[in-house]
């Protein structure tokens, strides 16, 4: 369904991605990993148009999005859903605003728009009087919650997360991952998700590790414990010795 | 040595062309939007009522004081050569076609161009347009319409508000500071100002709004890196718009003048 083909991106020079190459299955659920800093963000933010690549492609269901115009990329994303790392909430808008508001600007009335912006308010599991609150009222949680609701409004087919959990009590995340899984269940979704939790893996399909601005590891999610590779087996454990250099090396010789 | 001042002098021309087309493509764009999508009047509305509204009291305090000084000031000079009978047509004619305007427009670049930059900015760096793309919502149509199209009607209204705030302060230094006549303030009005310096001030008070709102929405729309990134699109901006509206004054005065 969406491929990636040898994706760079550089920003003044300096490359963040060095040719990814993915593959993402129709109904599956990818986590894409990697160290602060690798470029996922950058890597979901090519792929639903937010940022041109330097080169490669972005295929999506055989299409190449990169240079179509405006009109033709809108019909293409149509049912692609974004979930931002900080929920990225129109902070000048209420909750019920923010989740309608494709709706709304599309010209259907706060009446009409209304009932729509309940029944998403309940499948994230947030309770109605929320409605009218001001992001500046909510939680972490109850942010990244509406941030979902917002994108199911769009009737995804394609969910792309930035660090869906990240920042949040162990709890809430997951709440959250739960929430995740429902929705993917319930819609056939095909998600795509940038994340340091490893609880997130038992709902996923893959794994892709991006180090270096390449994917260096892509395997099945189950069998990621117990992977071999010493890239992914660094990571996931977070351990301090392995390929992954940290960012000072030899620091702990010095302590 | 040369090799590097010219590359520099190169890089600093493509840099500073790369500038000026995309400000240029970014007016373009939303005046396409503008005329090729349905407008939002509500949100117009919303715009007027924060650019002009809010700016009033701004702009009233600026025309009065304004209105006085120069009241005064020509009184001080005129009286030397005894023509304090053209005080009134002095101030309303720099009221009008000059002081109204210009005052204006540099008031509200600081009061809500401002704050445009600063707005647009913080919703660039919190990701909140990038949310707005990914919902298929043109953005141009939601932030840039709106605020340019408000910008350049309301501000016409401002300067009208300064124009007459300064004309009745002139005269209230006029008649009830100075004990001048009231009649002699009124009639050099009445036979010097005609309609033209009016609708020439509103002209050019309608192109300090479009000057304002575009380089305010333009200044927001680029901000990149976090506050420190913010406050300075706010800054640039204002000094931006500022300097803009003081080159367009001389160029429209010109203009103005031939038609």
């Amino acid at each position: 369904m969406i491929k990636l083909v040898d994706l760079k991106k550089d920003f003044d020079g300096k490359e963040v991605t060095k040719g990814v190459n993915l593959e993402i299955k129709e109904g599956t659920v990818t986590c894409i990993i990697g160290r602060s800093g690798e470029g996922k963000s950058v890597l979901l933010k090519q792929i639903i148009g937010l940022m041109e690549p330097s080169s490669g492609q972005v295929l999506v269901n055989g299409k190449n999005t990169i240079g179509l115009s405006e009109k033709e990329r809108n019909i293409l994303f149509e049912h692609f859903g974004y979930v931002f790392q900080f929920a990225a909430l129109l902070d000048s808008l209420n909750v019920f605003e923010n989740i309608g508001i494709k709706l709304l600007e599309n010209g259907r009335s706060p009446k009409e728009v209304l009932p729509i912006v309940k029944e998403k308010l309940q499948m994230v599991q947030l309770a109605e009087d929320t409605l009218y609150k001001y992001p500046s009222e909510l939680s972490g949680g109850m942010r990244k919650r509406v941030g979902l609701a917002r994108t199911l409004i769009t009737k995804p087919k394609v969910i792309l997360y930035d660090e869906p959990t990240t920042g949040l009590d162990p709890i809430t995340s997951r709440v959250i991952q739960e929430l995740m899984y429902n929705m993917q269940q319930r819609f056939n979704l095909t998600s795509i998700i940038i994340t340091h939790d490893v609880n997130m893996f038992q709902y996923a399909d893959r794994i892709a590790l991006l180090h270096d601005g390449k994917i260096q590891h892509n395997c099945e999610a189950k069998t990621v414990w117990d992977s071999k590779d010493p890239y992914i087996h660094q990571f996931i454990r977070g351990l301090s010795e392995g390929p992954i250099q940290t960012e000072i090396p030899h620091a702990k010789d010095k302590f | 040595m040369i090799l590097r001042i010219v590359d520099f002098v190169g890089r600093k021309t493509l840099g500073i062309c790369r500038s000026l087309g995309s400000f240029g493509l970014f007016l373009f764009t939303t005046v396409t939007t503008l005329f090729t999508t349905k407008l939002k009047v509500n949100k117009l509305f919303a715009q007027m009522e924060r650019i002009g509204v809010s700016s009033l009291s701004v702009v009233v305090l600026t025309g009065v004081s304004t209105g006085m000084a120069l009241a005064l000031q020509t009184y001080f000079g005129f009286k030397r050569v005894g023509g304090e009978q053209f005080i009134g047509a002095i101030v309303a004619l720099g009221m009008v076609r000059e002081l109204g305007p210009v005052l204006t427009g540099l008031m509200v670049t600081g009061r809500a161009g401002s704050a445009i930059t600063a707005e647009i900015g913080t919703m660039r760096i919190t990701e909140q347009i990038d949310a707005l793309k990914t919902l298929r919502i043109n953005t141009y149509q939601y932030l840039a319409v709106p605020r340019i199209l408000a910008g350049t009607i309301i501000l016409p209204f401002l300067a009208l508000f300064t124009m007459i705030c300064g004309i009745a302060g002139g005269y209230v230094v006029c008649v009830h500071v100075l004990g001048l006549s009231p009649d002699d303030y009124i009639t050099s009005i009445k036979m010097y100002a005609e309609m033209e310096d009016i609708t020439g001030g509103l002209i050019k008070s309608c192109v300090f709004g479009l000057i304002i709102t575009w380089v305010g929405t333009y200044k927001g729309y680029r901000t990149r890196g976090g506050a420190r990134g913010v406050g300075k699109a706010t800054t640039s901006s204002v000094v931006t718009a500022s300097i803009m509206i003081l080159i367009a004054n001389y160029f429209l005065t010109k203009f103005l003048e031939n038609l």
